[in-house]
């Protein structure tokens, strides 16, 4: 029997377009919807929020989301997966629910994929931080949370009882897309070579736009059409794992073999071993090409078993960022914001601010590359001082801004468009936890 | 020549490291950037960027490089102070490298 599902790709971060989706759940024939909207701080900043109200703590944009889709998936049947939970996947579990009652769709079944937070788990024992190879103790109260990238297991789990609706805080995004699979074609945790494909086609989907010709054009090299009507992409998986690419024939962008090319090495570091939940997954097999206007067939993605540790994500206050900008243009602008650098860098001085970390970049010029690969650039019409600092205090970072205004009466000529911020720094590290240690469990909620 | 002409890319970031593809347009050319675009020419490229040490994958059936580099983002995007902060913009950086013009191969 030759059966197919199809995935479609909703977001691929928490503030992506939210048309697309409906396009997909509308005209893409999709059995499954899945949104992957958790970057690695996104957790942090949400315990933050769920400290202050027990109930808040899951995506900001959940409700607007699910409400442009929830109407047209439950008439269609198509299953919804993500991880949208963030620090509060029963929270949100709760209020999806509540929002499919408002909207009149009785008995739609939500599950909570949970367990991802091993905060105490983390505290309690002798882990230290894979980048810097401090103890994660030593931190104290600073440490915000600490959730580990659950694999496919519990969202399967979550499949099997039925729910429209599965959601899950923390999971590796791959196992989004590859959880459908399994639980469809009922692809076993033993099967490496085959979760090193499903692996694959998470991958190339997880980003959404980005295998449409989204973060992909360069005007003369590479021409994207329709980019403001970007389509998002649709998985054609077969039980083999075997997936076509492609998008709603109406949407904008394009699917191409370097669309996919693209994709399929974005943030990826050894190709034979990308390390996942469920498998170390190998991309060098993989072959991709196309089979069709907007159609691209991906196949040779394997595996071997999984490493038996899973990563955590921990999050802590890391000090405070203080910022402050100017701009300055025309004939000699580049000349007089050096000198603006120059005053701000002697100033912090003579005022003694405390910093660990300074920096300073004019924005046109240098801020992004650094000084060597833009020396022989022609001098820019206008150009934007950017001066930032860590620092202990809140108070402390607001005095770089602070520096920075003063240019206005104090500094070269013609310094306007200051802008000035001091925030808290949110950093994330990553800690191995043995997978034996982390228990989830799916808990499902009725409309 | 530069590499713009015969390769695309894209950069990915985790923590404090930078991945960047370097993707023929032409597999033909796939050789031609094995035998260019070497570890040491990136790493030597990045000069004052890449604090940390740049190795290069291969990806033959894809006609495609990938170049893995550590300690490049001020400590990673939640730390870094640095304006783009995912390094996203490194693979135009890139694109810039200067190849050698060739007669045969």
């Amino acid at each position: 029997m030759t059966r197919s599902i199809r995935l479609g790709s909703g977001a691929g971060y928490s503030g992506d377009r939210i048309e697309p989706a409906v396009e997909l759940a509308e005209h893409g024939d999709i059995h499954y919807l899945v949104f992957e909207c958790l970057a690695e701080r996104t957790i942090a900043l949400a315990q933050q929020a769920r400290r202050r109200d027990a109930e808040a703590g899951f995506d900001p944009l959940l409700e607007t989301r699910l409400r442009a889709v929830l109407p047209i998936c439950a008439a269609k049947g198509i299953r919804i997966v993500t991880n949208m939970g963030a620090a509060n996947p029963l929270a949100a579990a709760r209020k999806t629910a509540a929002i499919a009652q408002e909207l009149g769709l009785s008995g739609l079944k939500v599950a909570a994929v949970l367990g991802d937070d091993v905060h105490d788990a983390v505290l309690a024992g002798d882990h230290r931080f894979e980048e810097s190879g401090t103890p994660v103790a030593a931190l104290g109260d600073r440490v915000i949370s600490a959730n580990a990238y659950l694999g496919a297991g519990p969202i399967v789990e979550a499949l099997a009882t039925g729910a429209q609706v599965v959601i899950t805080g923390r999971a590796a995004d791959p196992a989004l897309f590859m959880a459908p699979l399994m639980h469809e074609f009922g692809w076993s945790f033993d099967d490496h070579a085959r979760l090193g494909q499903g692996t694959v086609v998470g991958h190339l989907l997880e980003c959404a736009g980005q295998i449409t010709g989204g973060y992909f054009a360069d005007p003369g090299f590479k021409d994207v059409p329709g980019l403001a009507r970007l389509g998002f992409p649709i998985g054609e998986v077969s039980d083999n794992g075997d997936v076509v690419i492609s998008k709603v024939a109406a949407a904008g962008g394009q699917v191409t073999t370097a669309t996919c090319k693209e994709q399929l090495l974005y943030e990826i570091h050894d190709p034979k071993r990308y390390l996942q939940p469920d498998v170390v997954a190998d991309f060098t097999g993989v072959s991709i090409e196309s089979v069709g206007a907007d159609r691209v067939r991906v196949v040779g993605g394997r595996g071997t078993a999984p490493t038996g540790t899973l990563k955590v994500s921990v999050g802590y206050v890391d000090g405070y960022a203080g910022e402050g900008q100017i701009s300055y243009g025309g004939p000699g602008a580049v000349a007089r914001a050096r000198l603006a650098l120059d005053i701000v860098r002697e100033r912090l001085q003579l005022t003694r601010v405390q910093s660990s970390e300074l920096r300073f970049d004019l924005i046109g010029v240098d801020s992004l590359h650094g000084g060597r690969l833009s020396q022989r650039a022609a001098e820019p019409y206008e150009v934007r001082l950017r001066v930032t600092a860590r620092c202990e205090t809140l108070a402390e970072a607001t005095r770089i801004g602070n520096e920075v205004e003063t240019l206005y009466t104090n500094g070269p000529a013609g310094g306007g468009g200051v802008f000035r911020s001091a925030r808290e720094i949110v950093a994330v590290q990553s800690v191995l936890l043995p997978s034996a240690l982390i228990r989830s469990r799916v808990e499902v909620i009725g409309a | 020549m530069k590499l713009r002409t015969l390769a695309h890319s894209r950069t990915g970031d985790k923590g404090d490291t930078s991945n960047i593809s370097v993707i023929a347009y032409d597999p033909g050319d796939y050789e031609r950037l094995c035998r260019e675009v070497t570890a040491a020419r990136v790493q030597q490229h990045f000069a004052g960027l890449v604090h940390g040490k740049v190795t290069r994958y291969e990806l033959p059936g894809i006609a495609a490089l990938n170049f893995v580099m550590t300690f490049t983002l001020g400590g990673g995007v939640t730390r870094s102070l640095a304006l783009d902060a995912h390094g996203k913009s490194l693979s135009s950086a890139l694109l810039d490298l200067e190849l050698p013009e060739e007669g045969g191969a």
